[in-house]
């Protein structure tokens, strides 16, 4: 067998993605990351690590929060995807998009997008109560410029506002 | 002019929308016609000779478009001087895919491009590599006599140390290691190269200087100026990394003049560990003291590795000569070359490192003299720079002490270690001063205002999270007398006017006082234009005049730019200045300092340490974004924490290779990690720092961190660890 022959061909794929659909035709080996922002120009989710070390990269799959690097793109087939890009109602952005930026959430800004989404996905996971909590859950999220206070001072913020509206699930 | 100044505020960044969105793009993510992907291909060994490089593999795969390295590479300059930039070190630098000499494991010697990223990097792993091995040394401690002298520097010595020292009653002998650490800010380096049509280059680059990436593509590469333009709009965090044009635009650009295609390269997380670094010190401190605790002889001894193509030097020794007051100091600085990349300068080059060493030797200089720590640098309070034999233009450490202290409770402090327990945790407090030059750099801005009253006012600076947006604009709008709505602050352009690198807390200083003074001269012009247009106007005081909604209020009375600015050339009225250090500052020593209290928790059953508490009180001058500024010293706890306990570079001297080079194993603070960490700034007027009388707050907040962690440790459990990181196995030890 050459090297050639082991590139595999591409399959059909369909999903939503911020409440769009997509029909698209994807390599095997190629993640959901790099499907977003090499294919689709959605380059709000962020590639920090590539081996779901850093969770620059979260975005929401079915409301639930994961690594789009350790995600295969085909293997979303059929899901609701959101990513940061999808969480303002146009104009209006998300309540925790505001609480960020209120409480200077972040500096440099790269893993701002990841950051923000898994908190929104934390708020429906119904096991965030307290500040350590808080912080145990945004663990998975690195940040280098160093704004965790700011960052659960945000969440905690905006956690009782998205419980409220469920804005934490996926966008419909 | 408004009525309240917009400097002081706590703003919110005027970049929030664009980055809370995911608008905000990044070197790595501008799009482009044609788009190919390069992998680097790096090597395995730390020493060698390429013997034979084999694409054919790599080649044979559809869509696989090149594979560049020494021997097909385009034409690049050959001798050392194109490729110094504006933060190179002495020596020969590095030259990416120049010749077959391999001088660091994980140097690129190859870059596949392809038309997708992972076919490039399938690609990657079918080019075999040949090398040649030689031996190698990458062990500082087992090369240490191989040291000399580093080129830079040192301040003279003063006084008699040995004499001092030896008659000293009380006397202080400590040794103190630091580990190898990596910048690894969380946007890997990354430069998109776009072919325009004209076949010049659009280049979004990782950088914290456009012009200095700009001028290296130009001069190794032979390019005509204007065909190379490097933007960063955005920055994805840098603290140094990118303080010198890394090998990813090098090889980028190659692509993009062999192919003239767009190329784009990123660097991988492992990739990440494979340039400038904060390098691995061994220090040794002595102090000698009365017994009052007056110091009364200090020697700051350091080594540090560099490569073997580079001499880098930082200022780890000069803060001992500086902080305190004292008669007899002397300071010796080597460097060890190894096989290995060049270190570089990273958040707090220097003194992070120094401070660790002679907060720490303070610390125990304080229990030997039975005076508490704070009590003890109060005695040796130092109103002038030793080193320069100059007044501090301000220095308002004192207020650190006494605010932090309050602030943290410290007056509560039993001084007897183990003296504190809650449940399996002993509770340690620690504390350490902090020090850190405010320098100023010539810098250059321009300020323009349309005729629909918007003023864009605009440097080459970056921002590298740092804040330069929002409190240039704060900046612009009080020297302007504009609302904030009103003004746009442009960076990251090397078509934009000139500003020196991102870096050293100089931004503000050097920029800043830039903005204000285009503004300032902008707004006379306006004045003086609005006066020479309407007579009625000549005896109107310069501070009735507003511009808000779009035009010149003057009391009562409207006018509308569009016929103000007619016949002003462009319909816009235009000023660029370049603002440079003020005389004021010679004769004086201008820094920034802190005082940091921290409580630490240990489970000695475990090894575990928390910080649990941390409070940071900083001298930096008037603050302009309170916010902003605030954000940056918390970031800076949190390096400082990392630095105390996490972060290592894990180094197999054998293979000659960093093995923890990723975001698992080379281990950064997580949320978790952090306790409360509160921030004062103390009050600090100062008119002969800058125009602005601001000090700059991106360094300050590492500064004695790790030493105070350390002190706090020590307080908790009676252990001194003087080898940083304070991992379980030295607190079980």
């Amino acid at each position: 067998m050459s090297d050639s022959d082991c590139i595999p061909a591409h399959q059909p794929l369909e999903l939503s993605i911020n409440g769009q659909r997509h029909q698209l035709q994807v390599a095997p080996w190629m993640t959901l990351l790099d499907l977003l922002r090499d294919q689709l120009d959605l380059t709000g989710s962020k590639k920090g690590c590539d081996h779901g070390q850093c969770g620059a990269c979260t975005v929401l799959r079915n409301g639930q929060r994961v690594n789009a690097c350790l995600t295969l793109a085909i293997m979303c087939d059929g899901d609701c995807i959101t990513t940061i890009e999808g969480l303002a109602d146009d104009e209006r952005l998300h309540p925790l998009q505001q609480a960020f930026i209120r409480h200077d959430a972040f500096q440099c800004g790269y893993c701002t997008p990841g950051q923000i989404c898994s908190a929104v996905a934390l708020a429906s996971e119904g096991r965030a109560l307290s500040r350590a909590e808080i912080q145990e859950g945004m663990s998975g999220n690195l940040c280098r410029c160093g704004a965790y206070g700011n960052i659960v001072a945000a969440v905690e913020e905006a956690l009782p506002q998205m419980i409220a509206s469920d804005q934490g699930g996926p966008r419909a | 002019m408004s009525a309240q100044a917009i400097s002081g505020q706590p703003l919110d960044r005027t970049d929030g929308p664009a980055k809370v969105t995911g608008k905000a793009r990044y070197a790595g993510e501008y799009p482009a016609e044609g788009l190919l992907y390069g992998s680097v291909v790096s090597s395995a060994v730390a020493h060698g000779r390429i013997r034979h490089i084999d694409c054919q593999a790599a080649l044979a795969l559809p869509g696989v478009i090149e594979v560049l390295h020494h021997g097909n590479r385009p034409p690049m300059a050959a001798d050392d001087e194109p490729y110094e930039d504006d933060d190179a070190a002495d020596g020969h630098p590095f030259r990416p895919l120049f010749n077959d000499r391999v001088l660091y494991s994980g140097q690129p010697v190859a870059l596949v491009i392809a038309e997708n990223l992972e076919l490039a990097r399938y690609a990657g792993s079918l080019v075999r590599v040949e090398i040649d091995a030689g031996s190698h040394q990458t062990d500082l401690c087992a090369a240490r006599d191989q040291g000399y002298d580093a080129p830079a520097e040192l301040p003279k010595p003063r006084g008699d140390f040995a004499e001092a020292f030896n008659a000293a009653p009380l006397r202080i002998d400590a040794q103190y290691s630091t580990p190898n650490e990596h910048h690894n800010p969380m946007e890997p380096h990354a430069s998109t190269v776009i072919v325009e049509a004209d076949g010049s280059l659009l280049i979004h680059d990782k950088t914290q200087g456009t012009q200095n990436s700009q001028a290296y593509v130009q001069e190794v590469f032979k390019l005509p100026k204007e065909q190379v333009r490097v933007c960063a709009a955005f920055v994805g965090g840098a603290f140094g990394s990118g303080l010198r044009p890394q090998y990813q635009l090098a090889l980028a650009v190659m692509g993009a003049l062999k192919l003239k295609r767009s190329v784009r390269v990123t660097l991988t997380r492992q990739q990440m560990f494979t340039f400038g670094y904060r390098p691995r010190t061994l220090q040794r401190l002595q102090l000698g003291a009365d017994a009052d605790g007056r110091l009364l002889a200090i020697r700051h001894e350091a080594t540090g590795q560099t490569s073997r193509f580079e001499d880098f030097s930082e200022h780890v020794v000069e803060w001992s000569g500086m902080l305190y007051r004292c008669d007899n100091v002397a300071m010796a600085y080597q460097l060890v070359p190894l096989d290995v990349y060049t270190p570089l300068d990273m958040r707090a080059p220097g003194a992070a490192l120094g401070l660790i060493g002679l907060e720490c030797a303070m610390d125990e200089l304080a229990e030997q003299v039975g005076l508490d720590p704070v009590a003890l640098r109060q005695v040796n309070f130092a109103d002038s720079n030793g080193n320069e034999g100059k007044p501090y233009s301000s220095k308002a450490l004192r207020e650190c002490y006494e605010q932090g202290a309050e602030r943290f409770g410290w007056e509560r402090r039993n001084p007897v270690p183990r003296s504190q327990q809650e449940g399996d945790e002993l509770i340690g407090w620690g504390m350490a001063g902090g020090v850190w030059e405010a320098m100023q750099m010539k810098a250059s801005a321009k300020a323009r205002l349309d005729a629909d009253g918007h003023l864009w006012v605009s440097s080459a600076t970056t921002d590298i999270g740092t804040g330069t947006y929002t409190v240039m604009t704060q900046i612009a709008a009080d020297a302007a007398g504009m609302a904030v709505e009103d003004i746009t602050f442009q960076l990251g352009d090397s078509s934009l006017p000139t500003a020196p690198l991102q870096g050293g807390s100089f931004t503000v200083s050097s920029v800043g006082s830039a903005v204000r003074q285009a503004c300032q001269v902008l707004r006379s012009k306006l004045v003086t234009l609005a006066q020479a247009r309407y007579p009625a106007l000549a005896g109107e005081p310069a501070d009735r005049f507003v511009v808000a909604d779009g035009q010149l209020q003057v009391g009562e009375r409207r006018f509308a730019f569009a016929d103000l600015l007619q016949g002003a050339g462009d319909d816009a009225l235009e000023v660029q200045i370049t603002a440079e250090p003020g005389a004021k500052r010679e004769g004086f020593a201008c820094a920034t300092h802190s005082a940091v209290f921290v409580e630490v928790r240990v489970d000695e059953a475990l090894g575990t340490l928390r910080v649990s508490r941390v409070v940071s009180a900083v001298a930096a001058g008037r603050v302009i974004n309170p916010k902003t500024a605030r954000s940056q010293i918390l970031g800076g706890v949190v390096w400082g924490v990392g630095m105390a306990l996490h972060e290592q570079a894990e180094v197999d001297h054998n293979l000659g290779r960093t093995m923890n080079h990723n975001l698992a194993e080379y281990h950064i603070p997580v949320n978790a990690d952090m306790g409360e960490v509160e921030v004062i700034f103390v009050d600090e007027p100062d008119d002969i720092v800058n125009e602005l009388g601001s000090k700059g707050v991106g360094e300050i907040g590492v500064v004695g961190v790790a030493a105070a962690v350390a002190n706090a440790l020590y307080h908790a459990t009676g252990r001194r660890v003087r080898d940083f990181p304070l991992t379980v196995d030295k607190i079980l030890g």
